[in-house]
């Protein structure tokens, strides 16, 4: 069964429609990339998956046991947190409050986990740096670290590249890349980059006001959306 | 000079002061290291001054001050905190509105009950040296549920004050740990008038903060330099203003701008 699954969904602000007839699936394993202009309603779609949005219409079906608290989330990063004095370690921990009690105070479990997480991404040496005096790409390892903690089943970003630069971006896609294959995480991933989203991703989905293509990435180049969208890009 | 100091804190009104003082003081640099973070410094400058508008309308109807105060202010940080997230009105110009606005209100009803007497004085600058019994253990009975509240939620506000969306995305109740800071700084704020006046309580809580996070590399050094920071300033300019007979309030904030600049230096050459 999917994990996943969208029923002629629509979704807005304030009653005036963003994306309409929202209709596709993801499975367990998935790699799925949303692409699409600017404002084409991609965060928007990421807000209604994560449960911070309603449907305008439609249904959007989680399979049963996947809560809100099993989404791991890649926000775009704010500016504040540009100077919040916070330790590697403090920053991966807070991953593991959604599934908490009340108080919320860490167990030894929770800090295995998130030693455990940056150890697959590979930044085990950081735990004590400043976050805020990390590079581009390490900030985001940090909080991709953050978000496995909260989940090892699906993992939600919004344009995780934002920001880095080519080789730092080129490793981001690698780890996500390596997280699907080796660790079985679904990855639900929204990319301005049509060429490395070809490349990694299992499916495709393409928005503008309405759902333009959903499918196999294979099946995406030979589609009509496709074919417009990547054509430019991918000469480039 | 030691002599002079042991010869003043032997006496009651002194002891109550340094009592009241060093709890607000504390508390005042917890919830500062959570609105500082989120931008809202001037919040708790806003709010000061609503304190005083609902402190001098009460007292001219013939009021407890406090007693209308603190309902008042918790309804304000609520507005603020509401207003800075629609886009309509932006945060800090809210912020504006509302403390010129209950200025406003606080100096025309402080003007059309008889003018400023001593009361709405000692609101505006503070009455450290002369708390009374029951004010000390109001001070510790609301700062004490204040600190465990913070402690229990430290991980929480912590989290919450770093990326709200992605608390928010993992199910933490965003908008509950929201409210309670909103809630505990209003508290905090409306007993710190007492203490230094509506016009210096805002630096007690911004400064302790803004002077930790000059050295300090992680949330928890923050808010353990802050509350510490905190504290002693309070003492130093307490026993400054009793030696030298300065205003205390003011030698307070004295303090803690000194303090500042020693770990705003030091900050820089430790970067370096
Ligand atoms: N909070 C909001 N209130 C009202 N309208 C909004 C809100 N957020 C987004 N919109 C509108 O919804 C539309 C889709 O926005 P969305 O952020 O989903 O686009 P996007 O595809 O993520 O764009 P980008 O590529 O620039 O990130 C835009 O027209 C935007 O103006
Ligand atoms: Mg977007």
């Amino acid at each position: 069964m999917a994990l996943i699954e969208a029923k002629n969904v629509c979704l807005g602000y304030d009653g005036k429609d963003v994306v309409t007839g929202l209709d596709f699936e993801v499975q367990k394993g998935d790699y799925l990339c949303v692409v699409g202009e600017n404002g084409s309603g991609k965060s928007t779609l990421i807000k209604a998956l994560l449960g911070l949005k309603k449907c305008s219409s439609g249904h959007l079906h989680f399979l049963d046991g996947l809560k809100q608290d099993q989404i791991g989330y890649l926000p775009q990063q704010t500016v504040s947190q540009k100077d919040f004095p916070a330790s590697v370690f403090e920053v991966v921990l807070t991953g593991t409050l959604g599934k908490k009690k009340l108080f919320g105070f860490y167990t030894k479990d929770d800090k295995r986990a998130a030693l455990d997480n940056m150890a697959i991404l590979g930044i085990t040496e950081l735990k004590n740096e400043c976050y805020r005096t990390l590079s581009g790409g390490q900030q985001q390892r940090v909080l991709l670290a953050r978000a496995l903690c909260a989940t090892r089943e699906l993992l939600l970003l919004d344009e995780p590249s934002t920001g880095l630069d080519p080789v730092a971006t080129e490793e981001m896609y690698e780890l996500l890349y390596h997280l699907n294959r080796n660790h079985g995480i679904t990855i639900i991933m929204v990319s301005h980059d049509i060429r490395a989203s070809l490349r990694y991703s299992t499916h495709m989905l393409h928005l503008r006001g309405s759902q333009l293509f959903f499918g196999k990435t294979k099946d995406y180049l030979s589609s009509e959306a496709g074919r417009i969208f990547a054509g430019g890009e991918s000469n480039a | 000079m030691l002599d002079t100091l042991i010869l003043v804190f032997s006496q009651g009104f002194m002891q109550r002061a340094v009592l009241g003082g060093i709890v607000i003081s504390l508390c005042a640099s917890l919830l500062g290291v959570s609105l500082v973070l989120k931008r809202y410094s001037m919040i708790g400058d806003g709010l000061s001054h609503v304190g005083f508008g609902a402190v001098v309308v009460a007292t001219a109807l013939g009021f407890a001050p406090l007693a209308v105060a603190i309902p008042v202010v918790v309804i304000a940080a609520f507005l603020l905190l509401r207003l800075g997230e629609s886009s309509e009105i932006k945060g800090d110009a809210a912020v504006a509105l509302v403390s010129t606005g209950s200025l406003a209100v606080g100096v025309t009803a402080s003007s059309l009950s008889g003018g400023m007497n001593q009361d709405f004085n000692s609101y505006m600058f503070g009455t450290i040296l002369g708390l009374s019994e029951s004010d000390v253990v109001l001070s510790i009975a609301v700062s004490i549920p204040v600190l465990i509240l913070f402690i229990l939620f430290y991980n929480k506000i912590f989290a919450v004050t770093f990326d709200e969306n992605f608390s928010k995305a993992t199910g933490v109740k965003v908008e509950l740990y929201n409210a309670l800071v909103a809630v505990l700084t209003a508290i905090i704020i409306v007993l710190g008038m007492r203490l230094m006046g509506a016009l210096l309580i805002s630096s007690l809580v911004i400064f302790p903060s803004l002077t930790s996070m000059r050295v300090c590399r992680t949330f928890k050094g923050v808010v353990i330099c802050s509350a510490l920071v905190s504290v002693m300033c309070f003492l130093v300019g307490i026993c400054l203003s009793v030696l030298y007979d300065l205003p205390t309030g003011a030698s307070i904030v004295l303090a803690n701008i000194v303090v500042f600049f020693i770990f705003w230096i030091c900050g820089k050459i430790k970067n370096r």
